[in-house]
């Protein structure tokens, strides 16, 4: 009898096992990241800035070129790589640690300039890598191991909304923000991306896909209830759906 | 700019050698007094079909840099000394990434904004820069040829052996226009050179990574052996000095580099017209440091005049290259100071007499 193949590994994908927290959003992430350079035909014309954070481990998983980049820098490196290879699809995969915080200049100002590029957010609401430390994201009276009494709006100010603060610029093209904790939100996920990555090869410019990400082992969470979590309380304050998409 | 015999600006002379020499790739941010560099590269990179970025800051033209060399690129910024120590951070990246980059340091005088004064009060973060262990190649041009030469040379060095390179000038070095005869028929001798470690797409290959994070226990100490053999190579092959009046037998010797070397090759004819006699050795690379050339040369010589345009920075390397501190004599101006040749001829009379 002959094989049918239903569904394979992503070219786009090592051999590697992840070796993200269970629950953690990444893996998911990674994959839909893998499909997508697959089904567009781009293994062989993509470049990836991995950032600082969990996730600086992407490029054992990503089977195309990846390059990591400092704290932060991500989307600076990513610009002169794209400059110097137009023709290629150039992406930079960043946490809130590194994006919204750190490297908060860095996002702006290639925001500003219109970049040509796809950058895809993966909001947790702490850092992760490091074990849990409050970030800009991290959400009001949200215990963190550096806010152990919950974040305080008169010490810490206010979660940052990187979404709907870079779609003010004239420059953004496309932003959205989505989640990964079931199948249709998976999809919905990756057509978002999908749609960035399209931007960018038809030369649409700028596009910003953030994804709310679970983090069950810094959340103190079993892996349900941190997608749970999500679901019903963190995209209260950071609400899914398309932000801005300019033609 | 032309070939042949040109007046022209320390700066200007350091882009043109970078366009020469294939640099495709430039971003750097407004700082005196290098400012002509990233004006003049606005439009001149643009010429010759390379992209001009004005980064946002110096955090960010380095981390430019970073991109566009892991990408395949020549690529260059440019910067003076506050913006150079917020470079240090992109520099140890590259250098753990084994990235080539050609880094252009204007110094002027610190600690802090300082002023916008020559100085050279960055030896120290030149040649032991950033965090981690590794060095990158510094060069120390003393007049407007060699802003030329030098940048030209630094490009074929980065990619030779995968590093960055710093031309170390002044703020004297940047802003002097100068009467120079410029060969521009050099062809950059590894531009075309293959690069298979850099990013260009995994065509017909499994993707490749470019890192500096090694978390493997032991991965990271082998990374920083195989670094410092890189190292051993670059000192073997590349240390570079200028040696002058030693036909004379002078019994003493002056060691300085950059604006100080100049200065002192008046100090020099001072000097002998008062029958002192002096040669002077001047280190063309500041890393690696020209030790073994040096400490030949001050065994013929009674003391050695250490000039420099800061506290006492290179004076360190001076004295382990001679190993004897009583024949070591410091005379330095921080600050934006420049010292006149008179003015180092009197603090040599005044010790010999």
């Amino acid at each position: 009898m002959a094989e049918k193949i239903v569904y394979k590994k992503p070219d786009s994908l090592t051999d590697k096992i992840f070796s993200y927290c269970w629950g953690c959003g990444h893996s998911t992430v990674h994959k839909i990241i893998a499909e997508l350079i697959d089904e567009l035909g781009m293994r062989e014309k993509t470049i990836a800035v991995a950032p600082v954070g969990c996730a600086v481990f992407a490029y054992d998983f990503w089977n195309f070129d990846t390059t990591e980049a400092a704290h932060g820098r991500a989307p600076v490196v990513a610009t002169a790589i794209k400059r110097v290879h137009p023709g290629h699809l150039v992406f930079s995969y960043q946490g809130d640690g590194d994006l919204a915080s750190i490297g908060m200049a860095e996002i702006i100002h290639t925001a500003n300039r219109g970049e040509n590029l796809t950058i895809i957010f993966i909001n947790n609401t702490n850092y992760g890598m490091t074990g849990g430390q409050m970030a800009p994201t991290t959400l009001i009276g949200q215990k963190t191991t550096t806010s152990p009494a919950g974040r305080n709006i008169k010490q810490n100010g206010y979660p940052i909304k990187m979404s709907e603060m870079l779609a003010q610029f004239e420059s953004v093209k496309y932003v959205e923000r989505v989640k990964v904790t079931n199948a249709a939100s998976v999809i919905k996920a990756k057509k978002a991306i999908k749609k960035g990555f399209l931007n960018q090869l038809n030369g649409t410019g700028f596009s910003f896909i953030e994804v709310l990400s679970a983090c069950p082992a810094n959340w103190r969470m079993e892996p349900l209830a941190a997608k749970a979590h999500i679901d019903g309380v963190i995209s209260k304050y950071y609400p899914v759906g398309l932000i801005k998409d300019i033609k | 700019m032309t070939t042949g015999k040109q007046l022209i600006k320390g700066n200007t002379a350091i882009v043109e050698a970078a366009l020469d020499a294939g640099c495709r790739f430039y971003a750097g941010y407004p700082i005196t007094p290098q400012n002509e560099i990233p004006e003049t590269m606005s439009w001149r990179m643009p010429e010759e079909g390379g992209t001009f970025i004005q980064a946002e800051s110096e955090l960010i033209s380095i981390n430019m840099v970073f991109g566009a060399s892991a990408a395949g690129a020549r690529a260059m910024t440019t910067s003076s000394s506050p913006g150079i120590s917020l470079m240090q951070e992109g520099i140890s990246y590259m250098a753990g990434c084994e990235l080539p980059a050609v880094l252009v340091n204007v110094m002027r005088g610190g600690p802090g904004l300082g002023n916008i004064a020559p100085s050279q009060s960055d030896y120290f973060q030149a040649v032991k820069p950033g965090h981690g262990d590794f060095h990158i190649i510094t060069l120390a041009p003393h007049n407007i040829s060699e802003m030329y030469d030098y940048t030209f040379d630094a490009f074929d060095l980065a990619d030779k052996y995968r590093i960055p390179v710093m031309i170390l000038a002044d703020g004297l070095l940047g802003q002097l226009m100068e009467n120079v005869e410029l060969d521009r028929s050099r062809k950059p001798a590894l531009l075309n050179a293959p690069k298979p470690w850099a990013l260009t797409g995994a065509s017909g290959r499994k993707g490749q990574r470019i890192v500096s994070l090694l978390m493997q226990p032991g991965a990271l100490e082998k990374h920083n052996m195989d670094l410092n053999e890189k190292y051993n190579l670059i000192k073997k092959n590349e240390t570079r000095h200028e040696l002058a009046g030693m036909e004379k037998s002078p019994e003493y010797l002056i060691a300085a580099f950059g604006t100080c070397a100049r200065i002192s090759k008046g100090t020099m004819n001072i000097a002998a017209d008062a029958g002192i006699k002096t040669g002077l050795f001047r280190p063309i690379t500041l890393w690696p440091f020209p030790y073994e050339a040096l400490k030949e040369a001050a065994k013929k010589v009674k003391k050695v005049f250490v000039f420099e345009m800061n506290l006492g920075q290179m004076v360190e390397d001076v004295r382990l290259a001679v190993g004897d501190d009583s024949k070591i004599e410091f005379y330095g101006r921080p600050g934006g100071g420049v010292p006149t040749a008179e003015e180092l001829f009197e603090f040599i009379r005044g010790k010999v007499k």
